[in-house]
């Protein structure tokens, strides 16, 4: 049921953007157009939420809803500075002359169990300019990664974390 | 003043977006060139939709703009793993300049 409502907000939220700015004959329509899509697809969601039960949140409470909220603000600003530097740095290289590219895949080891949260850190690496995700092996805890441009040494078998360190430590602290 | 800002922001969008195909064309693989065309949507497609939402406010358009940087936030990273990952699966070999290919070593990257 709290699905059902989370979702019919959600829905009417989207509706509401779309049809900017809000007159009440456009709410109504989207009410009842959002009731009957959050009727039909809660099922589906909360079914998908359900089957892997989630582990209990170390530590509860209040202050850890608010300590996630933290970290997801230092989050967002971390990972818009990264993008940023990692914009300018793959445009020199795409005027570069030379084309001074050194591009291969590296595997990747990750702490992060949570669906939502390996599904958070994929996505941050691929839209990072530079790295791409291309697969996740969950079993063993590693994510294979495509980058554009290795520093020296990474490609070393011994070579540790050359990348998303930064990220996945965050990361950690709002879904772990 | 938000007006000044949101069009230097398209300005730059439009310049890393071109950017981006110039990438496109001069990158040696499937894998590479995916990563050229990652880079028009951060600070490409986005700043080009931002500075429009900067430009036009809370109006009909503004809105929408941003409604439509959340939706290519969220779509853009999917699609490029998945064709990264189908291109892989389906044995598009990496450009012979490539460094180290440690998904191709693993049984994960096995056909």
């Amino acid at each position: 049921m709290i699905y059902k409502g989370l979702l019919f907000l959600l829905w009417f939220c989207v509706w509401l953007l779309l049809q900017w700015p809000p007159s009440v004959q456009y709410m109504v329509t989207g009410a009842f157009v959002s009731l009957l899509v959050s009727f039909f697809t809660a099922d589906i969601f909360s079914s998908l939420y359900t089957k892997e039960e989630a582990p209990p949140a170390k530590g509860g409470g209040i202050l850890s809803f608010f300590s996630r909220i933290f970290w997801f603000l230092c989050y967002v600003a971390v990972f818009l500075w990264e993008c940023l530097m990692a914009n300018i740095d793959v445009a020199w290289r795409v005027l570069h002359p030379g084309l001074p590219i050194r591009p291969g895949t590296l595997r990747l080891r990750t702490k992060l169990k949570s669906d939502i949260g390996l599904t958070f850190l994929a996505n941050s690496i691929t839209l990072t300019p530079g790295t791409t995700t291309i697969d996740i092996d969950k079993a063993n805890g590693y994510i294979y990664v495509h980058v554009l441009a290795l520093k020296e040494g990474c490609e070393k078998p011994e070579a540790r974390q050359c990348l998303a360190d930064r990220f996945e430590r965050i990361l950690e602290r709002i879904f772990e | 003043m938000n007006e000044a800002i949101g069009s230097s922001l398209i300005v730059i969008g439009v310049i890393f977006d071109f950017l981006g195909c110039l990438g496109l064309v001069r990158f040696p693989d499937v894998y590479t060139r995916l990563q050229a065309s990652a880079k028009c949507v951060t600070l490409g497609t986005c700043g080009i939709l931002f500075g429009l939402f900067l430009v036009k406010g809370f109006t009909a358009t503004g809105v929408k703009a941003l409604l439509c940087l959340v939706f290519i936030l969220l779509t853009s990273p999917v699609s490029a793993h998945a064709l990264a990952k189908g291109a892989y699966r389906s044995g598009v070999k990496p450009w012979e300049g490539t460094v180290v290919d440690q998904y191709g070593e693993d049984a994960a990257g096995k056909v």
